[in-house]
């Protein structure tokens, strides 16, 4: 059976921040989006990205494992949920742990908070709030074959942090030929002078 | 408490414990909306008309559901997520308030009404019946649209009734009628997915179209590129295959550029052009007057870009232009659309599935807007007031001698003339804020002050219901029925969730009882929509805008209808122009156009040319946007964009205050450096009132034709503030000015004050 999950393409996103204000609707955080969107450098590109739970798979969800008192919870179809609050001790292992910075935490409620992929949506077969918003769908919903068969770009669910490796349930959508996003190494090649493979910084444009 | 490290190892065992974790709790899978209704409806906010469901508890309307509509797929933009919040805001007005001893203050409808009617009878009896005039708005239903058209020639009797689709949509409107004999974007959303090359010109459609944005990248998830003109690399030229960062006014020029570039490769598509149009040979011989070189040193634009968009155009065998308003806010707005319509027509496109031009009309119902009779010169269902025929036609429906209606009255952007002249002495504004939408708003405000009675129709307190007289609370789109036009021509239902707060009353009831103290109320016996609707239908029955088959019913049964729609079995008209264009001969008209310049460019010590626009999260003027707390705290005040290299000797940095000038005006705000936009270009957003107005500094100069201002073009400078110069600066350079092009300035009256650009 095919598995809906996301798909997270950010070379669409506008930074309209729909899925931040569809977030906040939700009834169980009215107010409070668990999705975030970012400029990259404002300085430079209008370019934006959303953040969202990644839902990790292998290993299965750090954030979780982590935590003391059993309190994030794992469907067994992979969503993993956000603390249950008569569980949760406050304890931020959660935050600490989470390779993304997904998990966060509401200091006045002691409690941790994250996207749980709108369980009361997805469970019965309609789309999380953000994915339904997104104007551009730079944050799908829907299943592997179906991205394959309509969209461009490669959907990679493997993230590298150096020598850490996540694989998620959620995928990103990265240019073709992309088998991981390789974070370390992206690190790596920003904090790099400018190569011959960009231009000299002469902005041909300007007349 | 340790911490287990060891579970970033690839390959390593399973170590979460899903046994002793225990199931999730079941109340997870369950929606827990019992006790609400969901009402279907649309969206308050832009052209693009989005469905959504309204959630209603109680009487409130208290949340937003997805709602699967053809053309948005369930989709919202930011905006459309919270324009619910907009029913029960605490900032909502709840009675009339009438002006005492310079305050306004809280009155009964029976005063504030009687009031109104007694001035303007005083007023119509003592200076002529076309002392007072109607603005209205196009962010109404398309039910109260028809009706101030009819309240202003009817109740009043006054030829002088316009619109805020003045400063919208006008150059669009007016090239279509003169190239196709008919003013509507001529396919739906869903064919743009066909289409395997989009030419956008002039639109920002990622902020201010967002869900338009899903059919432009299933386009592109086809193969089809995308090609971008625009002064500022915004979020959809960002990802553009090819970027045209245009000087602001140089529109004409390129799009000539470009369609000289097909004719010498051979790309026009001269079996269509013989079949189909009128007028290329003129065209033609009109784009080999400028040359290529002289093309880029107008636009700045490398000519090899030219030539490349020219060909990814030129070559693709479904192409789609999108304009809006980048070209149409100038004092060549029409000839900038026909330019992209002569392109459209050059390569057979106009007719075609997911091919030709497309307008992205502005407001919620900019379309319908302007075809229900609300404009200066026009009955309803896109009929002329000054044909005869026309007239005898809306007279009958209305149950008039036709020498009973007015004639040809002054567009919103003459008014103000009119206003500060003392010609027009009272004027109802409906939907509209004139205090942030017109340039120039120092004489806007003038002209207001010279107002007895200014009368203001609003739901929130905007910048010019603070001016008024007479304030009338109304109520908000989810408190009322009616119909929409999309941007794409598709009529849509809005419906009731809830009911107007406090007095508040919906604007059509409030002119049914205003004409009824005018003594007309013969005219006006509707006690439902549905009533003006079906007058509506009558009225348009045989006109361009041909609504008359279209009910109600018919728009939940189909998702909307598409006018023309003569009759009760015509399903509507998707697509135009498929056989025949709409003039007389079925054909289509091209017309030559000639580069000219703006009415002011840079020179003297204004060196820089000043664009106005939109952000995503506020709308139109923000009176709404800017109370709905979310929208509002991503983009609180206006900013200032301008290039590093051009920051840089000004010694301007990101997040300081600077100051930006024009001849109007000046504006203190802070700037954000960055190369997306051109070096000699600065951008603000327009939706702030008050001292953070940009139209405090934009030129009042308007299209000769259909007065549409030029809102984004005209010379600035911009200074560090404590670093601007005292002395008299010297003048930009003034291409056309009142005593050249008169019929230009339609702000300008009797001496000019003396020496406003040094006042600062």
């Amino acid at each position: 059976m095919a598995v809906k999950t996301m798909f997270v393409d950010p070379s669409r996103c506008i930074g309209c921040r729909a899925c931040e204000a569809a977030c906040r609707e939700c009834d169980s955080h009215k107010g409070e989006s668990m999705i975030m969107v970012d400029l990259v450098d404002r300085a430079w590109s209008v370019a934006t990205q959303p953040t969202l739970c990644m839902h990790c798979e292998d290993p299965v969800a750090p954030c979780a494992q982590v935590c003391p008192a059993l309190a994030i919870l794992i469907t067994p179809d992979g969503v993993v949920q956000q603390a249950d609050p008569s569980r949760c001790i406050g304890c931020r292992n959660c935050v600490y742990a989470c390779p993304f910075g997904v998990p966060k935490f509401d200091v006045e409620a002691r409690l941790m908070k994250k996207c749980n992929l709108c369980y009361d949506r997805t469970s019965q077969d309609l789309k999380p709030w953000c994915a339904q918003a997104c104007p551009t769908q730079a944050i799908w919903y829907g299943d592997y074959e179906e991205f394959v068969n309509e969209r461009q770009g490669r959907a990679v669910n493997v993230t590298s942090f150096g020598e850490q490796t996540v694989r998620t349930k959620v995928y990103h959508v990265l240019p073709d030929g992309t088998a991981r996003l390789d974070v370390a190494a992206l690190l790596g090649e920003a904090a790099a002078p400018a190569s011959e493979t960009t231009s000299s910084g002469e902005e041909v444009w300007i007349l | 408490m340790t911490v287990n490290k060891d579970f970033f190892e690839t390959n390593r065992a399973f170590n979460y414990d899903f046994q002793s974790s225990g199931p999730t709790p079941a109340e997870w899978t369950a929606a827990t909306r019992a006790a609400e209704q969901l009402v279907p409806t649309h969206c308050s906010f832009c052209g693009v008309q989005c469905a959504m469901y309204l959630r209603v508890k109680d009487g409130h309307v208290v949340g937003v559901e997805p709602r699967d509509y053809p053309h948005n797929r369930g989709s919202l933009c930011p905006k459309g997520v919270v324009a619910y919040q907009q029913a029960d805001h605490p900032d909502r007005l709840l009675y009339p308030m009438i002006r005492r001893g310079g305050k306004l203050q809280r009155a009964s409808w029976n005063e504030a009404l009687d009031l109104v009617v007694n001035r303007w009878q005083t007023i119509q009896a003592e200076h002529g019946k076309d002392a007072v005039a109607i603005y209205s708005g196009s962010s109404m239903t398309n039910e109260k649209c028809y009706l101030m058209g009819k309240f202003a020639r009817v109740a009043l009797g006054t030829r002088n009734v316009d619109y805020n689709g003045r400063l919208c949509m006008s150059s669009a409107a007016g090239a279509y009628e003169r190239a196709f004999g008919l003013d509507r974007a001529p396919l739906p959303m869903p064919d743009i997915a066909l289409a395997d090359t989009i030419l956008v010109v002039g639109s920002n459609v990622a902020e201010c179209f967002p869900v338009a944005m899903q059919w432009i990248w299933r386009a592109r998830d086809r193969g089809a590129r995308l090609i971008v003109v625009d002064p500022r690399e915004t979020p959809i030229a960002r990802t553009a295959d090819l970027w045209l960062p245009i000087r602001p006014g140089g529109d004409v020029a390129l799009l000539n550029a470009m369609l000289r570039v097909i004719v010498e490769d051979g790309l026009v598509d001269e079996t269509y052009l013989s079949a189909r149009t009128n007028g290329w040979a003129e065209v033609k011989a009109a784009v080999f007057r400028m040359t290529l070189e002289e093309t880029q040193q107008v636009t700045g634009i490398p000519a090899a870009r030219i030539v490349a968009a020219a060909r990814l155009y030129g070559r693709a065998a479904t192409s789609l232009i999108m304009h809006a308003r980048g070209i149409e806010h100038s004092t060549h707005g029409v000839d900038n659309c026909l330019a992209c319509i002569n392109l459209a027509l050059a390569r057979g496109q106009v007719g075609k599935p997911g091919g030709g031009t497309m307008m992205l009309t502005g407001q919620g119902n900019g379309q319908g807007g302007r075809e229900m009779g609300q404009k200066a010169a026009q009955l309803p269902g896109y009929r002329h007031i000054d044909n005869l025929e026309d007239r005898r036609y809306i007279a009958n429906v209305w149950g008039l001698p036709e020498s009973e209606l007015p004639g040809v009255g002054a567009a919103a952007t003459e008014m103000v003339h009119l206003m500060a002249e003392g010609r027009i002495r009272s004027c109802m504004v409906m939907c509209s804020n004139l205090m942030v939408s017109l340039p120039d708003n120092a004489v806007v405000q003038r002209a207001l002050a010279n107002l007895d009675p200014l009368v203001v129709v609003d739901f929130f307190m905007s910048e010019t219901a603070e001016l008024a007289d007479i304030v009338l609370p109304c109520a908000v789109w989810c408190e009322d029925e009616g119909t929409t036009t999309n941007l794409e021509g598709r009529v849509v239902k809005l419906n009731k969730a809830a009911e107007a707060p406090g007095e508040a009353r919906p604007d059509w009831e409030i002119a049914c009882d205003l004409a009824r103290r005018l003594g007309r109320g013969q005219f006006f016996p509707f006690r439902t929509v549905r009533e003006i609707w079906n007058e509506l239908r009558v009225a348009t029955r045989g006109g361009t805008a041909d609504y008359s088959g279209i009910t109600y019913e018919k728009i939940d049964a189909q998702d909307g209808v598409f006018w023309p729609c003569p009759s009760e079995d015509s399903p509507g008209t998707p697509r135009l122009f498929t056989e025949r264009f709409n003039h007389p001969d079925g054909r289509a008209r091209m017309f030559p156009l000639t580069y000219q310049p703006p009415a002011e460019t840079p020179g003297g010590d204004f060196p820089f040319r000043l664009t106005s626009g939109r952000v995503v999260y506020q709308y139109l003027s923000g009176n709404q946007t800017r109370r709905l707390g979310f929208l509002n705290s991503q983009a609180p005040e206006p900013w200032v964009e301008i290039h590093p290299n051009a920051a840089e000797p000004l010694g301007v940095k990101t997040q300081d205050i600077v100051r930006v000038r024009t001849a109007r005006g000046s504006m203190d705000l802070r700037a954000l450096v960055t190369p997306t936009i051109r070096p000699d270009t600065l951008f603000i957003p327009f939706h702030y009132g008050h001292r953070q107005a940009v139209n405090q500094l934009t030129n009042s100069a308007v299209e000769p034709t259909v007065k549409i201002p030029e809102f984004k073009c005209c010379a600035a400078r911009i200074d560090k503030v404590g670093s601007s110069p005292t002395t008299e600066l010297v003048r930009a350079t003034e291409n056309l000015t009142p005593a050249n092009a008169p019929a230009m300035f339609p702000y300008q009256v009797g001496p000019a004050p003396a020496a406003r650009s040094g006042e600062h």
